[in-house]
C-alpha cells in the first residue's frame, strides 16, 4: 500500500531554544512526503505546535535546516511560504464578513475580481456553507468558523496545510464529523497536510503517518497501526490506547515470564534478557478457570494460539463503556485491565488468557541511570567523594571502582595513594566514573534532602504492580525510579538510592 | 428566596442622584440659555454667539487646537501603545506604569512644572502662546490617549496577526488591514477622551500666558460675570458638538468590529 512518494518537507537536526534559554527541542530530524496526511502528537508542551509553527515560518529554528522542496526556507518570513495555516482558535478577522476573510490572501495575489468570486463560491461549496458570503463572522457558530478557517486556508491552494490543534473546540459529535470531512478534502485537494493533536483516537483515525512526540523529541514515526500495534517504547505503548504494561524477562526460545506466568510470544530475545510487554486490554481474554497449573492451549483455526488458561485472579470491578465493559482483574502480582463485551461481578474468580501475538515485546532499556561523574579526592578509610553534575557521592569503597585496588599497608588513614593488584599506583585523580543504578532499587521522597538528587516528577507510567517516574533534575537530567506509591506529575521529590546499590565503571586514562 | 428590597429600591438612590445632578442642572443650563435677562423665551444668545466674529473665532480656535492636540497624542501614543502591548519584556507593565502615572499627579503641578520647562528652554513664554499651548495639551492628554490604545491593542490576538501574514501579508499591509482597523475602537475612544476636554481646558492657556480665549475661558469669562445666558448657551454647543462626535464614532465602530463597542470603555 505505501507507494513511493517524493519528499516534500524535511527537518533536519532542528533545535530550538527559547529566549529564556529554555532547550524545547534537542536535535529533531523529520521527512514529510507529498501528499501526506501527517499528525503531530503528543501531550501539552512536547514540541508538537512549536515544529508546525516552524514550518508555518512563526517560529525559527535556533539551528538545524528546514527544507521545502530541497531548498532551505527557515529564514522565508510565513507571507512568503505556500504553506496556510488553519489556527487553533480559527483567528477570523472579526472586522471583515465571509467573503472578505476567504478573499484576503487572493486579493494579495491581485488576482481579478471575478475570479476572486468564483474561487470563493467553490471552496464555501466544499465546506458546505454556500451563500455565507456575506455574512459576519460573529453570527457564525463554531463549527462554521471552523470551516471558513479551513476554506480561507484552502483557497490559496497551498503546498502544505498546516492545522494546529484545529478540532479541539468543537464538541465531540463535530469533532468526529470533521475528522471525516477533513480526510475527504484531504483526499481531493490531494495536498500535504499537518495536523497538530493531543488526541490519540483523532490521530489514529486521520493520518496516513503518525509522528509521536514526548519532551522535544520524536518517539515514534508510523502508520496508525503500526503506533498502535508495535509501539517503540513505553511511553509510546502508555500514550496511545489503554495497555497493560509488565516488567518481566525471557525466559526461553519465545518463552517470556511476566506477571507471574510464563507466556508463548512471537518476539524472540536472548535468554534472560531484562524486558517490558505491553498487552492491550481487549487482547486480554477472560476464561474460565483452569483445573491444573498446566496451560492448555487452543487454536482458533488462523494460528492464533488462544483460549489457554493462563493467569487467575479477581474482578475487582467492571464498568460499562456503551460497546464494552472495562474489567479490573487483580492477581496476585498485577492489576489488569480487559475490554470485552460479557459482563462480570465484582469478587468473580476468572481466568485470564494472552494469545503469542497479542504479548508486545521491547526490550528493556540499560542505558538508563548513567550518570557521568569525576572522581575528586580519595582518602585512605574514607574512600572517594564523586562529584556529578547534580549530586555527590561520598565514602565510595576504591574496590568498587578498581576492582582489586589495595591500599598499602603502611599507609595511614588519610593518605591519597592507591595501588592496583599488581602494586602500580592508580591515577584516579580526575578521572571519569560512570555511575548507574536500577530503577527498583530507588525509592522516591517528599523530602529534598533525604535522596542523593532531587528534581520533579516529569511523566509516569502505571506497570503491573508499580508506577515509573521519571524524574527531571534543575540541570533536565532525567533519573529513572520504579516505585509501588503514587506521585503526580509536577511533584517535587529526591530520589533515593542505597549506596551499595549503585554500580562504577571507570573510564580509561585519557 | 426573598430579599429585603427589591431591585426597583435599589435604584433610588441612582435615581435621586441623577435627578439632582444631571437632568435638573441640564434643565437649567438649557432654560438659560434659551431666554434672555427678562425671563423671556428667546433665541437671541444663539443668534448673538454665531453672529459675532468674535466668539465664531474662538469656537474655532479651541477647535483648531483641539485637533492638533489629538492628532499629536494619537501619533504619539499608537506606536507608544503598541510597543508597550506587544513587546514581551517583563518591564513592560512597569513602563506602561510609567506613562500612566502624570494621570495621578495633581494637574496644576503638572503643568506648573512643564511651564518652569518650557521657560527655561525658551527663555519667555509669551513668544510662543500656541505652539506652548499644544505642547501643554499633548503633555496633559497624552495618558488618557495611551491607556484606551494600549487596552485595545494589548486585547488583539496574535493570532491575528499571524494569520494575515500566513496569508501573504507583508508586515505593512497586516497593520493597515488587520491590526489598524482592530484597533479603531480604542482610537475612538482616545480621540474622545481627547478631543473635547482639549476645547475647554484654559488652565493650560493661563499658565503658558496665551491670551486667546478657547471655549472653556468663555464659558469661564461669562459665568465670572454673571452672564449665565451666554455661558449656558456655549455649554450647550459643547454639548451638541459632544453628541454629534458620539454619534458618529458609534457608527464608525460599529461598522467596523463585531458587536458592540461603547466608546467609553
Amino acid at each position: 500500500m505505501e507507494e513511493k512518494k517524493d519528499t516534500l518537507i524535511e527537518l533536519k537536526h532542528i533545535k530550538k531554544v527559547f529566549e529564556d534559554g529554555v532547550t524545547l527541542i534537542e536535535d529533531l530530524s523529520l521527512e514529510i512526503k507529498k501528499g501526506e496526511f501527517v499528525t503531530l502528537l503528543g501531550p501539552s508542551g512536547c514540541g508538537k505546535t512549536t515544529i508546525l509553527r516552524m514550518i508555518g515560518g512563526f517560529e525559527k529554528p535556533t539551528s538545524g535546516e528546514l527544507l521545502l522542496n530541497g531548498k532551505d526556507i527557515s529564514a522565508l518570513p510565513p507571507n512568503e511560504r505556500p504553506i496556510n495555516t488553519v489556527f487553533q482558535k480559527y483567528a477570523l478577522f472579526p472586522h471583515l464578513n465571509v467573503y472578505d476573510n476567504i478573499a484576503f490572501g487572493l486579493k494579495l495575489k491581485g488576482m481579478d475580481k471575478k475570479t476572486q468570486d468564483e474561487k470563493v463560491k467553490k471552496v464555501l461549496e466544499m465546506v458546505d456553507l454556500e451563500g455565507f458570503e456575506k455574512r459576519s463572522i460573529s453570527t457564525l457558530s463554531g463549527g462554521q468558523q471552523q470551516r471558513i478557517a479551513i476554506a480561507r486556508a484552502i483557497v490559496n491552494e497551498p503546498e502544505v496545510l498546516l492545522l494546529d490543534e484545529s478540532l479541539s473546540a468543537l464538541d465531540y459529535k463535530m469533532r468526529k464529523e470533521m475528522q471525516i470531512e477533513l480526510k475527504e478534502m484531504h483526499r481531493k485537494l490531494g495536498i500535504t497536510f499537518i495536523f497538530v493533536t493531543h488526541d490519540q483516537e483523532e490521530a489514529l483515525t486521520m493520518s496516513d503517518k503518525v509522528v509521536v512526540m514526548s519532551d522535544g523529541d520524536i518517539q515514534q514515526v508510523g502508520t496508525p497501526e503500526d503506533i498502535y500495534n508495535e509501539p517503540a517504547n513505553l511511553f509510546v505503548a502508555d500514550f496511545i490506547g489503554a495497555s497493560n504494561i509488565f516488567k518481566g524477562k525471557m525466559v526461553g526460545e519465545k518463552q517470556v515470564e511476566f506477571g507471574g506466568a510464563v507466556f508463548t510470544c512471537v518476539d524472540d530475545y536472548a535468554v534472560d534478557t531484562v524486558i517490558d510487554a505491553v498487552v492491550r486490554p481487549e487482547d486480554v481474554e477472560i476464561v474460565k478457570l483452569g483445573s491444573g497449573q498446566e496451560k492448555e492451549e487452543v487454536s482458533d483455526g488462523e494460528g492464533r494460539m488462544t483460549g489457554g488458561w493462563q493467569l487467575d485472579g479477581e474482578v475487582l470491578a467492571c464498568d460499562f463503556k456503551g460497546i464494552f465493559y472495562v474489567t479490573a482483574v487483580k492477581t496476585d502480582r498485577a492489576e489488569i485491565e480487559v475490554h470485552n463485551l460479557k459482563s462480570f461481578k465484582a469478587g468473580d474468580r476468572v481466568g485470564l488468557a494472552i494469545a503469542p501475538d497479542s504479548i508486545h515485546i521491547i526490550p528493556y532499556d540499560t542505558s538508563i541511570n548513567h550518570y557521568e561523574g569525576v572522581l575528586e579526592s580519595y582518602h585512605a578509610g574514607l574512600g572517594f567523594l564523586i562529584r556529578f553534575e547534580d549530586f555527590v557521592l561520598d565514602h565510595v569503597a576504591p574496590q568498587r571502582i578498581f576492582a582489586g585496588a589495595v591500599e598499602k599497608p603502611e599507609d595511614t588513614i588519610g593518605r591519597d595513594e592507591l595501588f592496583d593488584a599488581n602494586g602500580q599506583m592508580i591515577e584516579w585523580e580526575g578521572r571519569k566514573v560512570i555511575a548507574s543504578y536500577k530503577p527498583e532499587d530507588a525509592v522516591l521522597s517528599d523530602d529534598a534532602k533525604a535522596g542523593f538528587v532531587a528534581g520533579e516528577i516529569f511523566n509516569f507510567i502505571f506497570m503491573d504492580d508499580h508506577y515509573r517516574y521519571r524524574v527531571r533534575s534543575e540541570s533536565e537530567e532525567d533519573y529513572i525510579v520504579n516505585d509501588v506509591y503514587l506521585w503526580n506529575r509536577g511533584d517535587h521529590v529526591s530520589v533515593n538510592v542505597p549506596l551499595e546499590k549503585f554500580v562504577f565503571e571507570a573510564a580509561d586514562v585519557q | 428566596m426573598k430579599y429585603a428590597f427589591s431591585r426597583k429600591q435599589l435604584a433610588i438612590p441612582y435615581a435621586i442622584f441623577l435627578v439632582l445632578f444631571v437632568i435638573l442642572p441640564l434643565l437649567v443650563v438649557l432654560s438659560y440659555a434659551f431666554t434672555n435677562g427678562d425671563g423671556q423665551v428667546s433665541f437671541h444668545n444663539f443668534v448673538a454667539f454665531f453672529g459675532s466674529a468674535k466668539t465664531m473665532g474662538t469656537l474655532l480656535y479651541s477647535v483648531v487646537i483641539a485637533v492638533i492636540t489629538t492628532v499629536l497624542c494619537l501619533l504619539i501614543a499608537y506606536p507608544t501603545a503598541y510597543i508597550l502591548a506587544k513587546t514581551r519584556m517583563k518591564s513592560g507593565d512597569a513602563l506602561l506604569m510609567l506613562f500612566v502615572l502624570p494621570m495621578w499627579i495633581n494637574f496644576t503641578l503638572r503643568i506648573t512644572a512643564l511651564k518652569e520647562i518650557l521657560t527655561v528652554l525658551e527663555g519667555n513664554l509669551a513668544l510662543h502662546p500656541f505652539l506652548n499651548t499644544i505642547v501643554g495639551m499633548v503633555y496633559d492628554f497624552l495618558p488618557f490617549m495611551i491607556l484606551p490604545l494600549y487596552n485595545a491593542l494589548a486585547k488583539l490576538d496574535d493570532s491575528y496577526m499571524e494569520a494575515a501574514q500566513d496569508l501573504g501579508a507583508s508586515k505593512r499591509y497586516v497593520f493597515l488591514r488587520v491590526i489598524l482597523p482592530l484597533s479603531v475602537p480604542g482610537i475612538v475612544s482616545g480621540v474622545t477622551m481627547v478631543l473635547l476636554p482639549s476645547m475647554t481646558n484654559y488652565v493650560v492657556l493661563d499658565m503658558v500666558y496665551n491670551s486667546t480665549y478657547i471655549m472653556g475661558s468663555l464659558i469661564g469669562s461669562y459665568f465670572s460675570s454673571y452672564d449665565w445666558h451666554n455661558g449656558s448657551v456655549i455649554s450647550i454647543i459643547l454639548l451638541v458638538i459632544i453628541g454629534i462626535i458620539t454619534v458618529i464614532s458609534n457608527r464608525f465602530t460599529e461598522g467596523e468590529s463585531s458587536g458592540k463597542v461603547s466608546v467609553l470603555r
